[in-house]
């Protein structure tokens, strides 16, 4: 039965996780989602489902207490915000490498360095462009909702076990603070060892005579050897994109101009689109769901309907680079953004498409 | 119908949990809602200030930069959003402390000295019900039985006990509040 609740997006993100049966919760308390460690702790998972919640020494050790769990093929995830995530590139490179499941989240505050705790969007190269080191790749949500936020933590984890590899939701101080209505599903009860050794043959679940031994490792210095598993994950990688692309297209039908944004800016693009049809300018909102793989495909079929897109983030310029890729200079293209936690409003957004893009 | 409100004050007045109860009980009579609070170093002993939305329809920006209603408790938090207010809107504000009055012409201004009547009555932290109180009156986008269930959602089950008097706290507001300029 579904239940409707007033919530916090970071609030949903600690329901979520006990909701749909996670194992194991690891973090470090940072601005703006120290929310998502007080409600777990509030809701004493331990005591519903025994979903474990604990509070680590720092954000390195959170990860890799992620990459322990998550080699038993537990459903595992860790939180924090920029700093706190920059400390963790390391754990999320060996854990890509190793090729196991678990889910982060980033509630994005302004950087670069300590910055500030307002919102910002500008981890997305970080996020989508690897972080760590070596050739991987972080399948990434990007909630504009709290609905997504309490929605993307189950989806999340249907893909970091489809694929073996780290899923991180990207969100931001806003919609991380943000209370809307959330629609909660029942509890689901967490896998039992018997599910988790019949279904993932890779975890170390405990070796029985006759078995092989389940070898977690990202280390392989046989080169030839390395190749191939380097091999392996970029054959996953291009399944991925092929399969897992997301977005959703509002008012496009009738669009001369596209906004291009994700989770906070895109709440104010869909602003900015009514004071713009307002005032008679068809403007439409292209929102990429999955910024990693990036909906390449919708993006360059939109340049050559459209006069121009603006990508709006909260950032100096990131995604603006991937949207030019997709479009082929078939279409304008040009970035608005707001540094530093300054969050545009709908209005400036909208000046920025008259000046940058129909005026420009 | 879409309401597009800023709730403005220091931390402490009750500001957030104002525009949390207005959005719990917006939830409760079907509405979309959404509650964006201001939020670090200025939260933590200065002023403080929500955006509450409640609409018919699927809510686009949670963070806005005009508002359809300011409720203003305090005289940075009028200098401030009083030229947020959108040409025809409306500004409810305690007189309580306030030395520069709101100047707008283009916009309905109400007054309602809910301090001093809160703490005449022996109710002072029911004292931002009773804006709410003032603000519903002019502004009926809730209705009385919902904001009783908003008040059981958003109150812990130990306080229950005070939702009457914060019933009678909205009904006085209703009663209390007065136009300073209308339009």
């Amino acid at each position: 039965m579904k239940e409707l609740k007033l919530m916090k997006g970071n609030e949903a993100i600690a329901e979520a996780a006990i909701r749909c049966g996670v194992d194991g919760y690891f973090g470090y308390p940072i601005t703006p989602q120290s929310e998502i460690l007080e409600h777990l702790m509030l809701e004493e998972p331990y005591k519903k489902t025994g979903m474990v919640v604990l509070q680590a020494e720092s954000e390195i050790a959170s990860i890799n207490m992620v990459y322990a769990g998550a080699a038993c093929g537990k459903k595992v995830m860790t939180t924090s915000s920029s700093p706190g995530i920059s400390l963790m590139q390391e754990g999320l490179s060996y854990i890509a490498g190793a090729e196991l499941p678990c889910l982060v989240v980033n509630v994005v505050r302004g950087g670069p360095g300590l910055g500030t705790i307002q919102p910002s969007q500008s981890d997305y190269f970080q996020t989508t462009k690897g972080g760590g080191h070596g050739d991987y790749r972080l399948i990434t949500l990007a909630p504009a909702s709290v609905q997504e936020m309490y929605d993307f933590v189950e989806l999340g984890f249907d893909l970091a076990f489809k694929y073996r590899n780290p899923v991180m939701i990207l969100s931001d101080g806003a919609i991380g603070q943000v209370m809307e209505k959330l629609e909660v599903e029942d509890y689901k009860p967490r896998w039992t060892d018997e599910y988790i050794k019949k279904s993932f043959p890779w975890a170390t679940t405990g070796k029985n005579p006759g078995e092989d031994h389940a070898i977690i490792t990202s280390l392989e210095l046989d080169s030839s050897k390395q190749e191939q598993v380097n091999i392996r994950i970029q054959k996953k990688y291009k399944e991925c994109e092929a399969n897992e692309v997301r977005y959703e297209m509002i008012d496009c039908e009738d669009a001369e101009y596209i906004f291009v944004a994700y989770g906070t800016s895109a709440r104010i693009c869909q602003k900015a689109i009514q004071l713009g049809r307002e005032k008679g300018i068809k403007i439409g909102l292209l929102r990429p769901i999955s910024l990693w793989p990036f909906p390449n495909k919708i993006l360059e079929e939109m340049a050559g309907k459209v006069k121009g897109m603006l990508s709006v983030e909260m950032s100096a310029g990131q995604m603006v680079e991937d949207i030019l890729l997709a479009t082929k200079h078939k279409t304008k293209v040009d970035h608005f953004g707001r540094l530093g936690g300054i969050i545009p409003t709908p209005q400036e957004v909208l000046n920025a498409l008259e000046t940058k893009i129909i005026g420009g | 119908m879409t309401e597009e409100i800023i709730i403005a004050g220091f931390g402490g007045q009750g500001v957030l949990s104002m525009g949390k109860i207005l959005a719990y009980s917006g939830i409760m009579q079907n509405k979309e809602v959404s509650w964006m609070p201001s939020y670090g170093p200025e939260m933590r002993g200065g002023t403080s200030n929500v955006t509450v939305i409640i609409s018919d329809e699927r809510i686009s920006s949670p963070i806005l930069a005009c508002f359809d209603t300011a409720i203003i408790l305090n005289q940075q938090s009028l200098d401030k959003f009083e030229e947020t207010v959108k040409p025809g809107g409306m500004l409810i504000y305690d007189p309580n402390g306030i030395t520069r009055h709101p100047e707008r012409k283009d916009i309905n201004i109400y007054q309602i000295a809910a301090t001093d009547k809160a703490t005449e009555m022996g109710m002072a932290r029911l004292f931002n019900m009773m804006v709410l109180g003032g603000f519903l009156k002019y502004k009926p986008i809730i209705q009385d039985e919902f904001m009783e269930k908003g008040l059981e959602e958003s109150l812990p089950e130990r306080h229950h006990h005070l939702i009457p008097d914060n019933l009678k706290a909205v009904k006085i507001g209703a009663e209390i509040i007065k136009p300073y300029h209308t339009l």
